[in-house]
């Protein structure tokens, strides 16, 4: 046996030296990999909607007919779903954060079971949320297959991830920032108002993007509660039936004809722009805020 | 007197205000609660009408079509296909980014790689889906012609290549934390950095990488809309990745594209399926959050 000591303890030969640089390169292949999947993949969806997308594409109502086929029910749809799940989840999250960062204990057992619960959820898988909004909010409360079932749904599936990210938002805050606010006799709440939330909504609105557009791009969970796959209008109220881009975009593949592709191929690239422009915003946020307190 | 009203109201809205962001952290309980019990209700129902014997022992699933036929084993292995062959890919490449970007990318080079992986961790599976149909799946053919079109290999490289991102942050934050005196310290000793790094950062962090991996599988596991898409539709009890078959995940969403009645036996077994994929992942969580606790005791 050989002491660790005796183990760390080498000299740098020729053939060590050539292996470093072998191992080296073998890393970099390792990490190109992903950056040319991701080349490949924007480059095939780009060649597959060339020619399909356009504003006939984004104007038009599915149809059985390729050529006529469009997405603005199913984009009507997404803006209506993720619109509302972005009503109920930022508040109920961010209030979520501040109830575990600034009112409870948090050494408290309550306190280390809420997390618990929250860390053990966002390990669930999104399909499993799916029953859960097809028992609760179609079958319970009787919402049926509405825009309220599917947003409340994706609420419950994002809301662990919004809380994480927003009591890292709340924990950032410089501690002599609120004691200044309690020293003037500020309440806990007035605190909360005055200074927390002013000093980490950039943090929470990052966090919370980036947690939306995940549920923008989810469609198992919204199948499970019966978005319909083929809704030719506008819709008018939450409590319509829907449809929405990842749907849409999974009946079209499920097609055998070959037109069927492009128009899936466009209908990604639609979904994809959405993602990148709000994912810039929520990356702009973080590096514009970053570094206020220097 | 109005000082003593203000403070009177402001100590009304603290009441107030503590008890909705109290109610608002009540809903995480709440939501852990009505997923184990709806999952649970349903389940008992199930289990009274297919015996757990057969559940688990019988390589036949037709639980649509007459003669129904519950074994589960199928979409198990179906399921499994997928994990496994998804963690051949993502575990070495996301390992092997993860040492590239702690120990050996320069900082603008870090920059520009982070939200590379950030990006593709923020791809929708659906994409991945029809990445895998249109792209990979044709070139498996070009080189094995005799695979099916729908094929549980090319479901598994799509998932694996979605899961890299996760791996790799995962195993990055963990060699992070390995504190550079214990670097150094090999360095003083004439290692060379590839002895650095498999001799004093992997072994320092191995907990946390180890828990990356149960996290990887599991999210391999759970994920649904790539399985959907280019694996297929039948349930065969085979470990042939070139074959098209069914995972767990695939049987839930298929069956519900049709319009499943709740109190029949189709809708119990979406809610069986349900809480074995359940009970797997959930198992594999608390797993990896054992071994990073259990390491933290350790130092």
């Amino acid at each position: 046996m050989k002491s660790y000591y005796e183990k760390l303890h080498t000299y740098n030969t020729k053939p060590k030296r050539i292996l470093n640089r072998l191992f080296y390169f073998l890393l970099l292949i390792m990490m190109m990999f992903s950056v040319f999947v991701l080349g490949v993949l924007l480059y095939t969806v780009i060649r597959d909607s060339w020619g399909w997308f356009d504003w006939q594409f984004i104007t038009s109502m599915p149809s059985r007919k390729a050529e006529n086929a469009g997405i603005y029910s199913a984009l009507l749809g997404s803006i209506w779903t993720i619109g509302l799940t972005a009503l109920f989840s930022i508040p109920i999250g961010a209030g979520t954060a501040v109830y575990l960062e600034e009112y409870s204990d948090q050494t408290s057992r309550l306190n280390k079971f809420i997390q618990l619960n929250i860390s053990n959820l966002a390990g669930i898988p999104s399909i499993v949320y799916g029953m859960l909004g097809l028992t609760v909010f179609v079958r319970m409360l009787s919402f049926d297959r509405s825009i309220l079932s599917g947003a409340l749904t994706l609420t419950l599936l994002i809301l662990p991830v919004i809380i994480v990210s927003s009591q890292e938002a709340i924990r950032s805050v410089p501690k002599n920032l609120k004691e200044a606010s309690f020293a003037v006799g500020m309440t806990r709440w007035q605190t909360i108002t005055g200074v927390v939330l002013p000093f980490s909504i950039p943090g929470i609105l990052t966090g919370s993007i980036l947690a939306i557009s995940r549920a923008m791009g989810e469609a198992a969970p919204l199948i499970m509660v019966g978005a319909a796959g083929y809704v030719a209008f506008k819709p008018e109220s939450i409590f319509d039936a829907f449809t929405t881009l990842p749907i849409q975009i999974f009946n079209w593949t499920s097609r055998p004809q070959e037109e069927f592709q492009h128009i899936a191929a466009a209908g990604i690239l639609l979904l994809l722009i959405f993602l990148l422009v709000s994912n810039a915003i929520a990356i702009i946020l973080r590096n514009k805020y970053q570094n206020r307190i220097d | 007197m109005e000082r003593k009203e203000a403070r009177r109201r402001a100590q009304i809205t603290e009441k107030i205000a503590k008890s909705i962001v109290f109610v608002f952290s009540s809903i995480s309980v709440i939501t852990t609660i009505l997923v184990v019990y709806m999952l649970f209700s349903e389940t008992i129902v199930f289990f009274k009408e297919v015996s757990i014997v057969e559940f688990f022992t019988s390589t036949k699933w037709t639980p649509t079509l007459q003669p129904r036929n519950f074994g589960v084993l199928p979409l198990l292995t179906g399921t499994l296909m997928i994990a496994i062959g998804a963690s051949i890919i993502a575990i070495p490449f996301g390992l092997g980014s993860a040492i590239f970007l702690s120990e050996y990318a320069p900082k603008r080079l870090r920059k520009v790689l982070k939200p590379i992986l950030e990006i593709l961790a923020g791809i929708p599976s659906i994409v991945y889906g029809f990445f895998a149909l249109t792209t990979i799946t044709p070139l498996i053919r070009v080189v094995l012609p005799q695979t099916q079109i729908f094929n549980a290999l090319s479901a598994s490289i799509a998932v694996g290549i979605m899961i890299i991102p996760m791996v790799a942050s995962l195993s990055e934050d963990a060699m992070m934390a390995v504190p550079d005196s214990l670097r150094n310290g090999a360095y003083a000793l004439g290692s060379s950095q590839l002895d650095v790094v498999l001799k004093v950062v992997l072994p320092a962090s191995i907990s946390g990488i180890g828990s990356a991996f149960i996290l990887a599988i599991s999210r391999a596991i759970g994920e649904t809309m790539i399985v959907a898409i280019a694996a297929g539709q039948s349930p065969m009890f085979t470990l042939n990745p070139l074959e098209s078959i069914q995972t767990m995940t695939g049987f839930m969403v298929n069956i519900s594209m049709g319009d499943i009645q709740h109190g029949t036996i189709e809708y119990n077994t979406v809610f069986a399926i349900g809480s074995l994929l359940f009970l797997l992942t959930l198992s594999m969580n608390i797993l990896a959050r054992r071994i990073v606790k259990r390491h933290k005791e350790g130092i």
